[in-house]
């Protein structure tokens, strides 16, 4: 049972159990499946100044918060007790385009060449943290969602707005992870 | 008949943090979307949908995973709304399930399109990133406060963006 657990759960059962998150929260609580939000409930509780963005009432929010602080414990839960012990198996034209770039390490999730502590300081973190984390904090909200509120609770309520930045999402990603991530990978090797 | 529209009321009156009608929220009650949070985290890991090699291999169309896993919840999603709808399954406080109508603006063009950029550096949409850190990938805190960042700076530069 729990070889079953640690290895990499099939695709059909993780997006069920996401898919049934949607109407988990709307029955608790008639909440609204949406994560990029938190984000604007961090500003409006630390750092509202005078915007108006940021002049709501959060406090009716909260469950959201605690929802995104369960994220992160499940993660350090499945990371730490339920984790698979061999490495991770990526499609190997993806694994030959990035050898070419210099990733090779698959030992975890994320490849510790890139988000490593060492990098933080250096050209490498900057661009992959600091550019790339707001590039998602400002275009999620520009947005008016992300993977959550869009793609997931959008497109599943039959809201073409939702599909329209759906689109864009992907857009976007495809040129950013074939043509800009491998440019900079390049630069930086 | 009634009850529905005393919630429509309610609902207009969303602002309000006295609802009469059901006592204030409690910080325990708040912990029961904790715990979805958790198995939402654990699936997350599990499936490897945190991994910043999954979405560059989804996003170089060389693998179906992450689209099995995006499609799938789309699908279970949009089968339980159309329950819910059809039934009219109430929530467990006996309110109306209520959907908000998401309006077209050009953001979803634009911030669509940064955001996508951003998905594919990263590795990760916001939910991801605090699976990420909670994983251990403590780089990924830079990542989390400089999106909230660039949410601020949207909030700030608002008014002077085409939407």
């Amino acid at each position: 049972m729990i070889q079953l657990i640690q290895q990499p759960w099939h695709w059909a059962i993780a997006g069920t159990l996401i898919g049934l998150t949607v109407p988990t929260l709307l029955l608790v609580g008639n909440k609204k499946f949406g994560i990029s939000s938190t984000l604007r409930h961090i500003c409006a509780i630390c750092i509202p100044g005078n915007i108006s963005f940021f002049q709501y009432n959060w406090k009716k929010e909260t469950w959201n918060l605690f929802f995104v602080a369960g994220i992160a414990i499940g993660g350090f839960i499945a990371t730490n007790f339920l984790s698979n012990p061999s490495t991770i198996v990526i499609a190997a034209p993806t694994q030959d385009s990035l050898k070419a770039l210099g990733i090779t390490n698959y030992q975890s999730l994320m490849p510790i060449q890139i988000f490593s502590m060492e990098n933080i300081f250096t050209l490498k973190g900057l661009i992959f943290f600091v550019l790339g984390g707001f590039m998602v904090g400002f275009g999620t909200r520009y947005a008016g969602g992300c993977t959550s509120g869009h793609a997931i609770m959008g497109l599943s309520s039959l809201q073409w707005p939702s599909l329209i930045a759906t689109c864009c999402f992907m857009i976007g990603g495809f040129l950013s992870a074939n043509f800009l991530v491998p440019v900079i990978l390049k630069l930086l090797q | 008949m009634e009850t529905s529209k005393s919630n429509k009321v309610r609902h207009q009156d969303a602002m309000c943090t006295n609802d009469s009608a059901k006592p204030e929220a409690s910080i325990f009650s708040y912990f029961i979307y904790m715990l979805i949070g958790v198995v939402f985290g654990v699936v997350f890991v599990k499936a490897e949908i945190i991994s910043w090699f999954r979405i560059q291999e989804m996003f170089r169309l060389h693998s179906f995973h992450m689209y099995g896993v995006i499609g799938t919840a789309v699908l279970v999603a949009m089968i339980s709304i159309f329950i819910i709808k059809k039934f009219s399954i109430k929530t467990l406080q006996n309110e109306t399930v209520y959907l908000e109508t998401k309006t077209f603006s050009k953001g979803q063009l634009y911030g669509g399109l940064i955001f996508g950029i951003g998905w594919a550096i990263t590795g990760a949409c916001p939910g991801p990133l605090f699976a990420q850190i909670g994983s251990g990938f403590l780089p990924v805190i830079i990542t989390l406060l400089s999106a909230i960042g660039g949410t601020w700076l949207y909030g700030y530069v608002r008014e002077k963006l085409p939407h």
